[in-house]
């Protein structure tokens, strides 16, 4: 599985990696906009959590109790926003960027006294013989247990969104709130729920980063990927397993690019650090031209506010 | 060029009696530095250990000073505002300590002759209120790329860049050059990162190098991820800025650390004693500026000897790490044999030396 | 129990109210984090809202450079208002404010040294033009192949600051810079500067173009049929279209409006308070616009003021990390409180605030 100098079965194994915290984000993010909100605040979850986490797991020793209060902490810092959009009706855009700045200097405040600090290490999934098997186990069988749960939580979302009772009402929210309304569907609770889940994925994705990922914590390091995770959820047309695979898409050039160049080829570089940005577009629009437009619609009520009149 | 010297002189004249003025009538008071940083300080890297020299310095003086400071203020006229603001509040000194404030810096300056400005690693000095001081951490890459010569065994130095700056540059070429010494099957593979930090980003980028061959990474970025990977990767790598053996503890081999107190200490000194003029200077190693944090577990004692004596030449002045003959990448001469680099032509290296693969961003 | 219950229409006293309760608000709680810090909370507030506008120290500077942090906020702001209106996402306005200046830059870079007084009418035109351009590719990718704006217009941001880079280090690179980043100086190129139209007033050309935008979107919003279709587009598509509005038309138009005006901005940036395009030119003007849009509740005039505002949070906020030690870090959560606060109070002048005794339900309904 070589091609050229690059290790095909490497390039998967590290890609799921990079791939991981935004696709944690994502598929968050995915079923608040499924639920008719767009909380543009992931970045602010994701870094509340990322300290949240850190700051947990390096008091109380235990990297589990981090990802906990990480998650915790996502779903609180979600909790602004819900109450300020459903409750007291505020703008979403407005608000989610409002939780962005907030939870970028929220984070720095709690993190100043953890800045060059090593975090307690977590232990990585072991499966015995498994991770033996040529390329299936590299892939598939020596990773960090949150891989796999990000992965659990693609199947988890998609299963539920599609074939319980419950999430066919959170559709039904996104999709209508004024006829889910009429049909006796709590829209404000349905909603805020959505919302807390996706701030607890967010803050989950975070903690990832700072605890497994880099195991450090500094201030802004997540960089950027709230905002790469709010764009997969658009690529992904609101579907769980297609924001997999824009997840392992972006990840994958991101790490491909950054291969190639330790590789030493000659390839103007711009062009390789810019890849990862136009290909997704690309990759959307060829997408979006060659399927019906329905399958493409965002959910009917995404980014309106909804009062119960009476 | 007289009447630019006549303009200077007076300026330096009126800010001496200004400032002399001011600390006549508030002797009591302490003198007001101020400091600004271009990220936030909470980074462990460049602005942290800007803020670390900052920390040392108000120890030094005690009462003397009053230390105050702006983080994350980006290029541009935000750090143009914050500077006027400060020598509003009566600041005497200012520490600008990015490289991107020089503009903001010279025109601040051009409107406060009386406050003494010190730009780290900027080329734009239009007033005599303004100094310029920078470090040769070029020298600190000439002692990793020894040591990384001698130990790599897969003869593959992995080396994660932020911008295609001089700066950088140097940096690379620096490496690569000694690791090349001591031992000629030396390669060296760049990942360029567009970023100064972003911890996914180079954590990613080290794995990107190890996956590619190389068992050492060096990087000329802010975070501390590169090392972490390493760890866990089991191959040996150097902390950047600061001593980050705490994150490595196995496989760091050493790290180039920044030293700015020594420099800002002297200077404040000269600020209290009126006797603070405009210079522009470069320390290294020699100066204490640039330090080689203890060596690492890893490092035998033979190398640990090699990198004292590298360290020992270059503090000494007796040996420039940019001494020729040498060619750039395209086979080109760049140093005769035995010519030494100066200053001007370190800072216009827009190119890598001969046998660095890869291209550089253009 | 508490209810809201929607008002016929806005009320109007608490449509001026409401900022004003939301900065108490904001006051208050932000002095208790300041009190945390363990710092003077009255102080602190006194530096942040009261100083740059009135103290003797920092007032004389600080009042002009309000004009000139707000401007850009106000321009891409007044730019992204229209589209936001009829329901279209520019969600990228970094992007198109960093374009704009690249292309300002190429044109002033391209004339330079000669003397022209063209040369800067030229910059506005090429400013806008670029910001425009780039906002015209998820414009027609969105036309053409239904690809979303918010996905392309945000993902090109990180490409034009690949650009931007590559523009500093190398291609705009200043020849006479001794191999350092960063183009030339355009401030000191005579026909290429932005300067103070009146020294010391704060107000430059991108000033006055934010102001002139302000009364052009006035003016539109209210009078023009373009207004009315953008409204008309936000709150009912589907009338919309049985009033003839083309959403086509409506998404390239308001997209390149807004790419134009960001573009422009990024143009009376790079030519004045930036002086020169360096790597990290773009300071999130483009991100920040978007908070500014909502808070003037996409109101020309709203935005005028909520630019503002945030622009006092800005120039208060550092006066308060170097007077007195906050760590920016303080001022960030500040800033998001009061971004909190305006947003929550609004809810009072749209709806009525009332009590209803659990007995009463049925007489209520």
């Amino acid at each position: 599985m070589e091609i050229g100098s690059l290790n095909v079965v490497v390039l998967i194994a590290s890609l799921m990696v990079a791939a991981t915290p935004i696709l944690m984000a994502a598929i968050g993010e995915l079923v608040v906009e499924k639920a008719g909100v767009l909380n543009l605040g992931v970045e602010g979850m994701m870094i509340t959590g990322a300290v949240s986490g850190f700051a947990i797991a390096v008091t109380t020793g235990s990297p589990v109790m981090g990802m906990l209060g990480a998650i915790i902490a996502g779903a609180l810092m979600a909790l602004i926003f819900g109450i300020l959009t459903q409750v007291l009706m505020a703008n979403q855009v407005a608000s989610g960027l409002a939780l962005t700045l907030f939870g970028l200097g929220f984070s720095a405040l709690v993190g100043q006294g953890f800045v060059g600090i090593v975090p307690p290490r977590t232990a990585k999934l072991d499966f015995g013989p498994l991770s033996d098997i040529p390329v299936l186990g590299q892939i598939l069988f020596r990773h960090d247990a949150l891989v796999y749960v990000s992965l659990l939580m693609v199947a988890g979302v998609w299963y539920w969104l599609t074939r319980t009772r419950s999430g066919r009402i959170l559709r039904a929210v996104g999709e209508n709130h004024d006829s889910a309304h009429a049909l006796g569907y709590k829209v404000r609770r349905v909603r805020i729920l959505a919302i807390m889940f996706g701030g607890a994925c967010a803050g989950l994705g975070g903690a990832y980063l700072s605890l497994i990922r880099v195991p450090q914590w500094t201030e802004g390091m997540t960089a950027g990927a709230g905002w790469i995770a709010l764009a997969l959820v658009v690529f992904a047309s609101w579907r769980p397993w297609r924001a997999l695979l824009g997840a392992y898409l972006f990840g994958g050039i991101m790490v491909l690019q950054l291969n190639l160049q330790a590789a030493g080829l000659r390839f103007p570089v711009e062009y390789l650090s810019m890849s990862p940005y136009l290909i997704t577009i690309l990759v959307l629009v060829i997408m979006s031209s060659s399927r019906a437009r329905a399958s493409l619609a965002a959910p009917g009520s995404l980014g309106q506010s909804f009062h119960a009149a009476g | 060029m007289k009447r630019r010297q006549l303009l200077a002189t007076s300026a330096a004249a009126l800010g001496l009696a200004a400032t002399a003025g001011t600390r006549g009538a508030f002797a009591q008071s302490p003198m007001k530095v101020g400091f600004i940083y271009v990220g936030a300080l909470g980074d462990f890297g460049w602005n942290y250990a800007h803020d670390q020299a900052r920390l040392a310095a108000q120890e030094h003086f005690g009462g003397a000073i009053e230390t105050t400071f702006v983080e994350a203020v980006p290029e541009g006229p935000d750090a143009e505002r914050v500077m006027t603001q400060m020598a509003l509040s009566g600041a005497q000194m200012i520490f600008a300590t990015s490289f991107g404030y020089g503009p903001a810096v010279n025109a601040v300056a051009a409107r406060f002759p009386d406050v003494a400005f010190e730009h780290a690693t900027g080329y734009m000095q239009d007033h005599p209120n303004v100094s310029l001081y920078n470090a040769r951490f070029h020298e600190g890459r000439a002692v990793i790329g020894t040591i990384a010569g001698r130990m790599t065994e897969t003869n593959k130095i992995g080396y994660i860049a932020a911008f295609p700056i001089a700066e950088v540059l140097m940096g690379i070429n620096c490496a690569y050059l000694h690791a090349k010494k001591v031992n000629p099957d030396a390669e060296m593979r760049v990942v360029w990162a567009f970023t100064w930090g972003d911890p996914a980003l180079e954590a990613a980028a080290a794995e990107a190098l190890i996956d590619q061959g190389c068992d050492i990474i060096m990087s000329h970025t802010d975070s501390t991820a590169p090392l972490l990977v390493a760890q866990e990767r089991g191959v040996h790598a150097f902390g950047q800025a600061s001593d980050m053996s705490s994150f490595a503890p196995e496989t760091h081999l050493t790290a180039i650390v920044d030293n700015w107190a020594p420099y800002y200490i002297s200077r404040i000194q000269e600020k209290l004693d009126g006797s603070w003029t405009a210079g522009n200077v470069w320390p290294g190693l020699a100066e204490g500026e640039v330090l080689i944090a203890p060596y690492g577990p890893a490092v035998p004692a033979e190398v640990q000897e090699e990198a004292d004596a590298m360290i020992a030449a270059i503090s000494s002045g007796e040996y420039n790490p940019f001494t020729g003959p040498l060619n750039k990448q395209d086979g080109s001469v760049w140093l005769e044999e035995g010519q030494a680099a100066d200053d001007g032509m370190l800072w216009g290296m827009d190119f890598y030396l001969e046998g660095i693969e890869g291209e550089i961003p253009s | 129990m508490l209810r809201l219950e929607k008002r016929p229409s806005p009320s109007r006293a608490w449509n001026y109210a409401t900022p004003l309760v939301a900065v108490a608000a904001t006051m208050f709680l932000g002095g208790l984090l300041f009190l945390a810090l363990g710092k003077n909370p009255f102080e602190a507030i006194r530096l942040i809202f009261w100083d740059p506008l009135f103290s003797p120290q920092f007032a004389a500077y600080s009042r002009p450079q309000l004009l000139v942090k707000a401007g850009p906020l106000i321009l891409i702001a007044v730019g992204l208002s229209i589209g936001f209106r009829a329901g279209i996402w520019n969600i990228g306005a970094e992007g198109q404010y960093i374009i704009g200046a690249l292309c300002a830059a190429a044109v002033a870079l391209f004339f330079y040294p000669a003397e022209n007084p063209l040369v800067f009418p030229l910059m506005i035109v090429a400013g806008a033009f670029g910001g425009w351009l780039w906002a015209m590719i998820p414009a027609i990718l969105k036309t053409r192949f239904n690809t979303n704006e918010i996905l392309v217009s945000l993902l090109l941001v990180y490409v034009a600051e690949k650009l931007l880079a590559a523009a500093a280090t190398s291609f705009m690179r200043n020849p006479d810079g001794g191999g350092f980043p960063g183009s030339r100086d355009f401030t000191r190129y005579p026909s290429s500067a932005n300067n103070e139209i009146i020294a010391n007033t704060g107000m430059h050309w991108g000033v006055v173009a934010a102001f002139i935008a302000v009364i052009f979107a006035y003016v539109l919003l209210q009078r023009h049929l373009l207004g009315f279709q953008v409204r008309l587009a936000g709150q009912a598509p589907r009338a919309a279209r049985f009033a003839g509005v083309n959403p086509a038309r409506l998404v390239v138009l308001s997209l390149g409006f807004s790419g134009a005006l960001a573009g422009m901005a990024g143009m009376f940036e790079v030519s004045g308070p930036a002086k020169l395009v360096s790597i990290d030119f773009n300071a999130g003007y483009g991100f920040t616009a978007i908070i500014v849009a909502f808070l003037g509740r996409l109101h020309p005039v709203g935005i005028l003021l909520a630019g503002l505002l945030l622009a006092l949070t800005y120039i208060g906020g550092e006066l308060a990390q170097f007077m007195l030690g906050l760590p920016a870090a303080a001022i960030q959560v500040f800033q998001g409180m009061l971004l909190f606060f305006l947003l929550a109070f609004d809810v009072l002048s749209n709806y009525r605030v009332r009590f209803s005794m659990p007995g009463r339900k049925a007489e209520a309904a």
